[in-house]
């Protein structure tokens, strides 16, 4: 089925034998930076014609995946698709369709699946745009699915070289859609532009060597014309990076060291030539506020991970909000979570934004086990509490910001730390529902016993700096669905689950909230209470944080587990 | 990952690279085998010198890249959880591996033979533990647990089994096993049942009885449900087992583990 191509990819022949009929019609409009392909034989009239259509509207449903920057700003609008990773600008993962709710949640059926038929974790958030479902998969897999049957109207795959090493998986979380083109970003670096109708490649740029630990597992944020991603490598001792590329030429825009280079404000954080392998990546997605003109991201921790030796000071940006202008990639402020952390604490989870009256805010429940409430027009802190079992600080400084105990780094022999290096949460989304004004997120109740392996540097190599174990004397490790009060940091109520999740929150406005747990169950519980309304045996754990769409007014949920994309629906 | 085993680790007897090996095993390898390499609660003891798939440098190699199937060894770089070695980096670990590797013969000072008749006897382990197909099936399989777990391990499950409770069932994804977690239930007709939990999640649960019947379950059809981490395993003291006849019995496991 598979068929190695000119570009260095596999396709599979969907891609490749796909009559181009519809394609023809509408291509020069959606797609005018177009070089690569056979001029398409189209009338000025004709294309006069299509241009009208869209104008008048009714057309925006055949118009598939011609998402302009607008569209993105007002994705409120259209509920029936999820234009990007989180949902929206705000980062919020919450649906406003209501035909599944608590009166009905009950009856969920599963409606169709896709099997990727590859291994390891599938952490995918498809995107829905005009009734077409756009998702990646192990290995840098990609696929366009009629979101209605879930049959697949074309398949990529990027041929990766054989010594990539992501630290953590050959895992990518999704794409970004802007015009007629999805954005993927790969485990050897790359960020490609994929035609949306077709999977073809449009352009492949290296954002950098993948041979030094860099790879990127994220799904890209677009923003007005640019594709903004940010890379992963903590573990190699890579120096982070945010970078913007043009959508229409893959060109780059600009670049944002997340450790500074010399002359920079925040290089005076790190010791010596530490900050060349200062680490920071920015491995998970992004929000932005239209009315600010400013992305927030976020980044992970300083390298080595959980070793501070060799490298004094506050370690900036790593483990830090950042607020960053789109267009020039220049700082606007920044928030650090844990200076100069040891424990392996990535502030790398979707920096949620809410208003609160004529508060403008960021709610972020952060690995390290704190709930932080930021005002988002500076990065001041407005209150930090715990959500989870907390042992590393117990102690704030002056602003109220958490401060590492003095004890608390990892040893030679060993020392238990709660949370443990998987963190009290990780990447896996959190989700903010407007209705019940409450904040979801998945807690890990997990301490682990952290030491230290001193070692060298070595470029590509891995760089941890240390080991961590679970605490083989304690009660099994849980985890939970917590939802959190913004206004008090105050937990409302929890699901327990059994073991510790790697699964995402979703809430919709039918009252529910979505996730998953380890023992492979996606689960509907009611948002007010935490009630479960609903759940269905997946067969694998879920990797993945969900996400939900309506096509023919119907209103699906889908999650991604072992190696199928499930969707369920209404009987 | 395309790395291939040469037969012989080009690092052998480098004190530098067996450094730097026990770093990468520390960070890659100790969260089963313990920090030392002297075994967890998941992997084996890798000081010892017998090894049960294989203790030459082709096949250590060989373990660590492609794992061992049907067991938790992972293929390097499969954990999902860390970063996999370089070809270097595993011959460094197995050079670590090796300084660590006691020099003690593999026999243990116990009586195998008697620790046999222990396991099927007096001591009454077959009751509830299996050994190459022959025993009870409320414990763990204790075939190869031999050659999978340390000593010390091995002494404090039977002198203190509940301090770490036997792990079961291992689901591909699921990052912590189950449990041999003691249960007992009261069903809605009010039929009451004891044994250990076989897997559960949120809503269901799959258990084994004393009496070795298997009971699957709607928790929320449950009148009671009552889980402790108190094993059914009775403690072995000094007086039930004495040291002697506890190494006899742990010479039997290591014996039998071996085959």
């Amino acid at each position: 089925m598979m068929s190695r191509t000119m570009d260095g990819t596999v396709k599979s022949r969907f891609s490749a034998q796909k009559p181009r009929g519809e394609e023809a019609v509408l291509a020069p409009q959606l797609r005018p930076e177009r070089k690569n392909r056979a001029s398409i034989g189209m009338t000025r009239p004709l294309f006069a014609a299509v241009v009208f259509l869209a104008l008048v509207g009714g057309a925006a449903t055949s118009l598939h995946a011609q998402v302009a920057p607008q569209r993105l700003v007002d994705s409120a609008k259209e509920p029936q698709n999820w234009l990007m990773y989180s949902g929206d600008y705000a980062g919020r993962r919450f649906s406003a369709l209501e035909q599944i709710n608590i009166s009905n949640a009950a009856m969920l059926v599963p409606k169709w699946a896709y099997q990727t038929m590859a291994g390891g974790k599938f952490e995918t958030t498809p995107l829905v745009v005009d009734g077409i479902l756009y998702g990646t998969g192990q290995d840098n897999r990609a696929f366009a699915l009629d979101a209605r049957s879930g049959r697949p109207i074309w398949q990529y795959q990027r041929a990766l070289p054989a010594d990539i090493r992501p630290c953590c998986g050959r895992v990518n979380r999704g794409l970004a859609i802007l015009g007629d083109k999805v954005f993927l970003g790969t485990l050897d670096a790359h960020v490609i532009a994929l035609d949306a109708k077709t999977g073809s490649v449009v352009w492949d740029v290296t954002t950098v060597d993948y041979s030094k630990g860099y790879s990127i597992t994220l799904a890209p944020l677009a923003i007005k014309n640019l594709v903004i991603i940010g890379v992963s490598g903590g573990e190699y001792g890579i120096r982070g990076f945010i970078d913007a590329y043009d959508a229409a030429t893959g060109e780059r825009k600009w670049r944002f060291y997340t450790v500074p280079g010399p002359g920079e404000p925040g290089h005076e954080t790190w010791e010596g030539d530490s900050w060349k392998i200062g680490g920071a990546p920015a491995w998970i997605t992004g929000t932005y506020d239209p009315a600010t003109n400013t992305t927030f991201w976020t980044t992970g921790n300083p390298s080595p991970s959980n070793r501070g030796e060799g490298r004094a000071g506050d370690n900036l940006y790593s483990n830090s909000l950042l607020a960053l202008e789109p267009e020039t990639g220049k700082l606007k402020w920044y928030f650090q979570f844990s200076k100069h952390d040891d424990h392996d604490y990535d502030a790398t989870q979707v920096p949620v934004m809410v208003d609160q009256g004529d508060r403008r805010l960021i709610l972020q429940a952060n690995r390290n086990g704190f709930f932080y409430l930021i005002d988002r027009t500076n990065g001041k802190l407005v209150f930090a509490d715990p959500f989870a079992r907390v042992t590393w600080s117990d102690s704030k400084d002056a602003n109220g910001v958490p401060i590492a105990r003095k004890d608390a780094s990892p040893t030679l022999e060993g020392n238990r730390v709660c949370p443990g290096a998987a963190g009290a949460t990780n990447w896996m989304s959190p989700t903010y529902d407007p209705q019940t004004q409450l904040f979801y997120v998945t807690a890990r109740e997990q301490c682990d016993i952290f030491s230290t392996a001193p070692q060298a540097y070595e470029a590509g190599h891995a760089y941890y700096g240390s080991a961590y174990f679970p605490n083989d004397d304690a009660a099994p490790f849980t985890g939970a669905l917590r939802a959190i009060d913004p206004n008090t940091g105050k937990m409302k109520w929890e699901w327990k689950h059994p073991s510790p999740t790697w699964s995402g929150v979703l809430s919709t406005a039918g009252g529910l909230v979505f996730t998953g747990d380890a023992e492979g169950n996606f689960i509907a519980v009611e948002a007010a209470s935490g009630k479960a309304l609903w759940h269905f045996q997946c067969g694998a754990s879920v990797y993945s944080s969900p996400m939900s769409f309506a096509i023919d007014g119907k209103q699906y949920v889908a999650v991604a587990a072992g190696s199928a994309l499930l969707t369920f629906g209404l009987p | 990952m395309a790395l291939r085993a040469q037969d012989k680790n080009p690092f052998a007897g480098d004190a530098k690279a067996a450094k730097l090996g026990e770093s990468q095993f520390r960070a890659n390898c100790a969260f089963c085998h313990g920090l030392g390499a002297r075994g967890g609660g998941r992997g084996p003891d890798l000081s010892r010198a017998q090894k049960r798939h294989g203790n030459s440098d082709a096949e250590l190699f060989r373990t660590i890249n492609e794992g061992v199937p049907g067991t938790a060894m992972p293929p390097n770089g499969a954990t999902q959880q860390g970063v996999g070695m370089t070809e270097e980096e595993i011959w460094q670990v197995i050079s670590y591996i090796r300084s660590v590797q006691a020099k003690a013969p593999a026999q243990m000072v116990g009586n195998a033979a008697h620790g046999k008749e222990l396991f099927y006897g007096s001591a009454a382990c077959s009751t509830c533990h299996m050994i190459q197909g022959k025993g009870g099936r409320l414990g763990p399989d204790l075939s190869t647990t031999g050659s999978a777990r340390s000593t010390d391990y091995l002494v404090e499950s039977v002198r203190s089994p509940s301090r770490r409770l036997a792990q079961g069932i291992s689901e591909a994804m699921k990052e912590f096993s189950q449990e041999y977690e003691t249960v007992t239930v009261v069903t809605a007709e009010g039929t009451k049942f004891m044994g250990v939990v076989m897997n559960e999640d949120h809503f269901t649960l799959q258990m084994m009885d004393t009496r070795e019947q298997l009971h699957l379950f709607d928790k929320s059809k449950l009148r009671s449900l009552e889980k402790s981490r108190e094993s059914l395993m009775p403690a072995y003291d000094q007086k039930t087992l004495s040291d002697k006849d506890l190494q006899d019995v742990l010479a039997y496991l290591l014996a039998v583990g071996a085959q």
